[in-house]
């Protein structure tokens, strides 16, 4: 199952992961249109936790035993098949218990649609937008989730 | 505190319809130039702070960002420039001498650009490189006077130690302190995936880089920082440095506040000292002393690996030279004025030495008339900016070139000539741990391997042009040099006739 692993010994806290995950969310490819201020912004699939020297950005791990799946009161945190963990945001009642249990606070109720937003691995691009917009190759695509 | 009169040397021009106010310009700017504002939610720049390194122009995810010389500029003067000015100035501000990082910025002459390369037509056929095999392998040591035989054919005469290279580049000498430990691992990886060394400079090699020994040259500088038999053990190679061309007859010193526990540890003095070289090594006074530290450095090696010995670029180096291949060394490393550092005082860096291009045909042409060229081999740096440089050095007579600032432009640095700061924005000349993250090891050295990959490439196309398949067949082949816009007195120093003779 794959993830996104972060190398924290190079993550320099730039931030460049979470602005390109929500421009790419919201479909707009002009970055700057994407994100000028006063639009909305999408909420960002990952998240940058610095503290002194260190940083390090923090998606959806994928689990394999993913504790959102089972907390999940309505069936909307699904498995793809591929092995991604997803959100139906149809299903979605937006209670957060998946925000709740979810070990590395990987995932967030979405404040326009009040419904859980996680990392979804962007799927049908080459490879994530947080990994492509990483200057320092501190965030990579791995087969196999923790 | 003086109030500083010295208006701001960049221009931070911001697309305020592209601004997201992400952050990133704040985020990553190491000298206080991007501040948000959040009451008025915009990013404001501090002009006056800004060095000119283009990180927040290079990260900004909208492209929102211009940064520009010529801010505000003095009335013109011929002798009284901006330069002049604002030197004038820093010094009454401060006192002190004035620092600069990164080699001289001064416009002298580059003779590598008044020189032209041959290409073949017709009589001597230029050769293909993608078709045919080209050779760049390099030796570098001591070569025999004769070589003798075994009546069957196998080689009698026994070979000193000799470095091989599979292209005539190596990675010149930068301590760790200078840069911090993600950069010497990013050389040192480089050198073992090209084949070709990598040179510690004055601060010791650290513990996690001794794998990276058989591809590594060791300094013996004057403050004999981290100089244990470990560390010489674990070389390919020996280098006494004498000298720098940056800062030719200065030592150097390493602020304490850059000596934390990994380079005290390294370098083998307390945290926090300052780590000062001194001008002089203070055993070597005459070439019979430097003979004596070359030789007790050969005795501590059992005679393995070459010992080399490296100069600045200076008036009289020929003659120092030819001293230096009679006191033993394998090899001689000569650095032109234009050589990079992570701080010399200003004047010394913009006004000391001599031109790489003129030393090394001077030196080569001593080492000639004496009859002892083979004892020893040049590797020339300071200066060299593409593949071209390399050719034409090895044309004037180098074996091989040293390469720094080259390497750190690739990795990232712009010449801001911060160092002496320890703020480098691009996370190379620091050692804030904030900072040094900014470089990844895998990712630097594939920008390396990349850079001189690239240049293996171009030096086999130039080499084919001139009809040449083996990089030896044109080691101090002056002759398929020839100069342009050169006067008859550096035309004889070079020895290198005008073009269109």
């Amino acid at each position: 199952m794959p993830a996104i692993a972060a190398d924290e010994e190079y993550c320099m806290g730039c931030r460049l992961c979470e602005i390109a995950c929500m421009a790419q969310r919201s479909g707009i490819s002009d970055l700057a249109k994407a994100l000028r201020p006063g639009r909305p912004r999408p909420q960002p699939g990952t998240r940058v936790e610095t503290e002194g020297v260190r940083a390090v950005s923090i998606s959806c791990r994928h689990c394999q035993q993913a504790p959102c799946l089972l907390a999940c009161l309505t069936g909307a945190m699904q498995r793809t098949q591929d092995g991604r963990v997803v959100v139906d945001r149809d299903r979605c009642a937006g209670c957060g218990t998946c925000v709740l249990v979810c070990p590395y606070g990987a995932v967030a109720i979405s404040p326009e649609r009040k419904v859980a937003s996680k990392c979804d691995l962007c799927p049908g691009w080459e490879q994530p937008a947080c990994v492509a917009a990483c200057p320092n190759r501190a965030l990579r695509v791995v087969e196999e989730s923790p | 505190m003086i109030r500083s009169y010295l208006p701001p040397r960049f221009q931070v021009q911001r697309d305020e319809g592209r601004c997201i106010r992400c952050r990133v310009c704040e985020n990553q700017c190491s000298f206080q130039a991007q501040h948000y504002d959040e009451e008025d939610d915009r990013l404001v720049a501090q002009e006056a702070n800004c060095v000119g390194c283009h990180r927040c122009e290079a990260l900004c995810p909208t492209g929102a960002l211009r940064i520009s010389p010529g801010a505000s500029a003095y009335r013109e003067h011929a002798n009284w420039t901006d330069r002049e000015i604002r030197n004038l100035n820093r010094q009454a501000e401060t006192g002190g001498v004035l620092l600069s990082g990164m080699g001289s910025d001064r416009p002298y002459p580059i003779y590598w650009d008044h020189l032209l390369l041959d290409a073949s037509q017709v009589t001597n056929p230029a050769i293909d490189p993608l078709r045919e095999p080209m050779e760049l392998r390099t030796y570098l040591g001591r070569r025999p006077d004769a070589l003798e035989l075994a009546p069957d054919g196998r080689l009698a005469t026994a070979l000193e130690p000799q470095l091989t290279l599979e292209l005539p580049v190596m990675f010149s000498a930068i301590s760790y302190g200078a840069i911090n430990l993600n950069v010497c691992r990013a050389l040192a990886q480089a050198a073992v995936t090209l084949d070709t060394y990598c040179n510690t400079g004055e601060g010791g090699l650290h513990q996690s880089l001794y794998g990276y020994g058989p591809h590594t040259i060791v300094q013996v500088a004057s403050g004999r920082f981290g100089v244990h038999l470990d560390y010489l053990e674990a070389a390919a190679a020996i280098e006494i440095k004498i000298g720098q061309g940056a800062k030719p007859g200065i030592g150097g010193h390493l602020p304490g506040e850059k000596v934390n526990e990994a380079i005290s540890h390294t370098r083998m003095i307390p945290v926090g000292s300052d780590a000062l070289s001194p001008a002089p090594q203070h055993d070597i006074y005459s070439i019979e002393d430097l003979r004596l530290l070359i030789y007790a450095l050969k005795e501590a090696t059992t005679y393995a690996k070459p010992v080399g010995v490296k100069i600045a670029a200076v008036h009289n180096c020929a003659a120092i030279a030819s001293g230096i291949a009679r006191a033993g060394a394998d090899f001689i490393a000569i650095d032109g004025f234009r050589g990079g550092t992570g701080a010399a005082p200003t004047m010394i860096r913009d006004n000391v030495g001599i031109p790489i291009e003129f030393a090394l045909a001077a030196v080569d042409s001593r080492l000639r008339e004496e009859g002892i060229r083979n004892q020893v081999s040049l590797v020339v740096g300071g200066g060299i900016r593409c593949s071209a440089d390399v050719v034409k050095a090895i044309a004037l007579g180098a074996d091989a070139c040293y390469i720094a600032t080259a390497a750190l432009i690739a990795i990232g640095c712009t010449l801001c000539q911060q160092c002496p700061t320890g703020k480098c924005a691009w996370g190379i000349a620091t050692n804030d741990p904030l900072l040094a993250r900014r470089v990844n090891p895998e990712l630097a050295a594939e920008r390396l391997v990349n850079l001189l990959g690239g240049w293996a490439l171009e030096i086999r196309e130039m080499l084919g042009g001139m009809g040449i398949n083996a990089i030896e067949s044109l080691r101090g082949n002056r002759l398929r040099l020839r100069a342009i816009g050169l006067g008859d007195r550096e035309l004889d120093i070079l020895g290198v006739l005008p073009a269109g003779q």
